[in-house]
């Protein structure tokens, strides 16, 4: 009886399949249509989404680099102001011995300010005077000195000479100061701006390229900062850095893809080596502080320190891509090299790493790029902090260039802020580059098999 | 092979580095103080033989922590405060072998409350103040308290602008908040009875009360940044910001500081004493340090000339608002004599 049923409902079963097998599928039904343009539509949707989604990214990039570049393309000009000043013998080296040491102690400043008495005769009072000085940077008078001392003949003539400008100057000049608005909340009042239209109107007034900018340290005068220091201190972490993490990171990751057992220590291991790649970088930092200032007594605010700390954060990054790198290397090559009699070391070192090397490089620039942005951890290791003397040395207190943009962006002076966006953009044309020769190594070294 | 003898070598010289003496000075600290100690430390490298300092800015509390930490040339010479040193912190510092610190006080400092130059400038109280940003306050009957409920100003008192309240100031972690708590929230709050009976029942609700800030939207953390808040104000007119006078200083042509009992925020009013909203800002010194570490002596003396904290000096260009000059004659000579601190 069962058995009975059981066929009943296997024929039926059967029945259905072919009578479904055996409908020719009409193509032109409209519910087949309908289903097919559904079908279309939302392949265009999926498409479309994407294109809207590279195309907000895109507009985001945009706005990004118009403004940091329409505030910061003015920072690479500074203005200069013309004025005659007298060598005056009597100031210089009054007893004419020509001796450079005593030519260096002379009051140039001294020189300056009585060149713009001179050029503005009719100021008379102390406030007076001291706006006035305002025109002229106090950073100029070392440009004067370096002229004399380079040419003693100077002393004594009188010639006119362009002396870069003091802050509000300058931003007066390149508009970022309304001379329209009322006297009273404006940095210029009306006798600085009429001094400033009666330099423009003799044609006493240019602007000139800001090598300084590029030349000098951190200074509290921001027509004097530059980001030298601070690219100098960058430069000597990322050595350390780069030092002290690629070669740990790569021997770490031969060692655990090539050699390492399949154990439970290796695991746990590798399990770590993921983490730390997603630990917050401040926490670095605290390690940096205990272990490296604390403990081990390295001199604090030292690339050296910010290097060892930045090293740390770092190798995760550089682990996991360099055994991504070694385990995309072909097994075959492995075998063949071992079957002609090669070592596993010299497996590794004669052909796997030369051909893992474009994937551990992009890995190492990568992470070396994140090292170049970091802020956090260098703030507890004292690399927060306003450095004005070029680092000699990766023992040498040092700032790097985000902390230098961190700390212009919180000066209260109106000029800091185009040299803000200015570092911002030197920041970012040094991490294109480091991309770029990521992206090159990649291709130049790139082995398809 | 090389790369790791090049990893050896260069942590040899780094221990080396570590052990020789430093011949520079090393200052942390306050937020606030850091443009003027900075402006002080480039003068100081540039006018005299020793390296420029190096100075952190590390908040007034992390600089205290940091100093006190103990004598020897790992731990900073000078400190950076915009508040006095604590009893606690002296204790902490004698408890590590710094019997002798000179207080040295640089000058004033005063917090404005500022918005855009197109809007109407307020003339607040700080009472007014208290009932737009506390977190409670008393009820319309002023016998409890409840959540605050005022979103205008108008709602707090008629003669204000129809305009939602809405303020930007620094997070909790900010000398500067710390300042505009203690000088206008917990002045104002006494000044209502139910929050003053308080005081004698509930002293820990009391200081809730009187220093919470609300945080329904009526006042927003902007960050550290002050320079972020200005910009921020430029955009919305509607928006009020907390930040320190040299911000106001250097933005007079797009904002106005408003009156607080009915004083505007004026270099004057501020050095005058009139102005409410002002604090003193000091830097703490190690004497022992003093002789060991080069130069230290000779940056009080920069510090403490007039050409630098006086009338006229550069510091005053920068926004700090001077003492007189016989209360500078006064730290000049503590200063210069490195009189310890006594508390």
């Amino acid at each position: 009886m069962t058995d009975m049923a059981s066929l009943m409902e296997d024929r039926a079963a059967a029945k259905v399949i072919s009578d479904n097998l055996r409908k020719p599928v009409d193509w032109d039904s409209p519910k087949i249509a309908r289903n097919i343009k559904k079908r279309y539509a939302a392949e265009r949707r999926f498409k479309i989404y994407g294109l809207v989604a590279i195309c907000l990214a895109l507009l985001a990039l945009c706005t990004l680099a118009l403004s940091i570049g329409s505030k910061g393309y003015s920072a690479f000009y500074q203005t200069y102001v013309q004025l005659e000043v007298t060598f005056d013998p009597a100031v210089i080296d009054p007893e004419g011995t020509g001796d450079p040491e005593v030519i260096g102690r002379a009051n140039f400043d001294g020189l300056i300010k009585q060149a713009l008495r001179d050029r503005f005769p009719d100021v008379t009072s102390r406030s007076e005077k001291r706006n006035l000085y305002g025109i002229v940077s106090g950073g100029a008078s070392y440009d004067l000195r370096e002229r004399v001392l380079e040419n003693p003949s100077l002393i004594g003539q009188t010639r006119s000479i362009w002396l870069i400008s003091g802050d509000d100057f300058d931003m007066l000049n390149k508009g970022y100061i309304d001379a329209d608005v009322e006297e009273g909340s404006r940095r210029l009042n009306d006798q600085e701006v009429s001094w400033y239209n009666e330099l423009v109107e003799a044609g006493a007034v240019e602007k000139q390229f800001h090598t300084r900018f590029f030349t000098n340290g951190d200074s509290r005068e921001p027509e004097l900062a530059g980001i030298w220091g601070a690219a100098v201190g960058s430069f000597y972490t990322l050595i350390v850095t780069l030092a002290l993490s690629f070669p740990i990171g790569v021997l770490a990751a031969i060692y655990l893809e090539e050699f390492a057992p399949r154990n439970r220590f290796t695991q746990i291991v590798e399990v770590n080596i993921n983490n730390l790649a997603a630990v917050p970088s401040i926490v670095f930092g605290l390690l940096g502080l205990e272990v490296y200032l604390n403990v081990m007594h390295l001199p604090r605010s030292a690339p050296v320190v910010g290097g060892l700390t930045l090293a740390l954060m770092t190798l995760p990054t550089i682990i996991i891509a360099s055994r991504a790198a070694i385990k995309a290397v072909p097994p075959s090559i492995r075998q063949a090299a071992l079957g002609l009699g090669a070592s596993p070391v010299q497996t590794v070192t004669h052909h796997v790493l030369p051909l893992a090397m474009p994937g551990i490089l992009t890995g190492t620039i990568i992470g070396m790029a994140q090292a170049l942005g970091e802020t956090a951890p260098l703030l507890m290791i004292g690399m927060v902090a306003f450095i004005v003397d070029i680092p000699g040395g990766a023992l040498d207190p040092a700032t790097v260039l985000p902390v230098q943009i961190y700390l212009w962006a919180d000066s209260p002076e109106r000029a800091f802020v185009e040299k803000t966006s200015a570092a911002i953009m030197v920041l970012l044309a040094f991490l294109v580059l480091m991309n770029g020769l990521a992206v090159y190594l990649r291709k130049k070294f790139e082995r398809k098999w | 092979m090389k790369k790791t003898l090049a990893v050896a070598a260069l942590m040899s010289v780094a221990l080396a580095g570590a052990a020789e003496a430093r011949d520079q000075i090393r200052i942390v600290g306050s937020s606030t103080v850091f443009p003027f100690a900075t402006a002080v430390a480039e003068e100081f490298g540039k006018t005299t033989s020793f390296k420029t300092p190096v100075i952190e800015s590390t908040g007034s509390g992390g600089g205290l922590k940091l100093f006190c930490a103990g004598v020897g040339e790992q731990h900073p010479d000078i400190t950076n405060a915009s508040r006095r040193i604590k009893k606690s912190e002296v204790e902490k510092c004698a408890a590590n072998g710094i019997s002798e610190v000179t207080e040295v006080k640089v000058g004033y400092d005063g917090i404005v409350l500022s918005n855009s130059n197109d809007a109407p400038q307020l003339d607040l109280t700080k009472e007014q103040i208290f009932l737009a940003l506390a977190k409670t306050v008393p009820s319309k009957d002023g016998k409890s308290l409840v959540d605050n409920f005022y979103t205008t100003w108008s709602e707090i008192d008629p003669s204000l602008p129809d305009v939602k309240i809405e303020v930007l100031g620094p997070p909790p972690t900010s000398g500067t908040r710390d300042a505009f708590t203690e000088l206008v929230l917990e002045e104002a709050c006494e000044e209502f009875p139910v929050i003053a009976a308080l005081e004698e029942t509930n002293k820990d609700q009391f200081k809730a009360v009187c220093a919470g800030v609300r945080e329904d939207g009526g006042y927003v953390e902007a960050g550290e940044n002050d320079n972020l808040i200005v910009q921020k104000l430029e955009a919305n007119h509607d928006a009020l910001g907390i930040f320190g006078f040299s911000f106001l200083d250097q933005n007079g042509d797009k904002l106005q500081g408003s009156l607080i009992g009915g004083v505007a925020p004026t270099f004057e009013a501020i050095s005058a004493g009139d102005y409410p909203v002002s604090r003193s800002l000091y830097f703490y010194v190690k004497n022992a340090h003093v002789g060991t570490i080069p130069g230290i002596k000779e940056y009080l003396a920069e510090f403490t000339a007039d050409k630098a904290f006086g009338d006229e000096g550069y510091l005053a260009d920068r926004g700090l608002i001077p003492m007189d000059a016989a209360e500078r004659e006064a730290v000049r000579n503590a200063a210069m004599n490195l009189s310890p601190l006594s508390m």
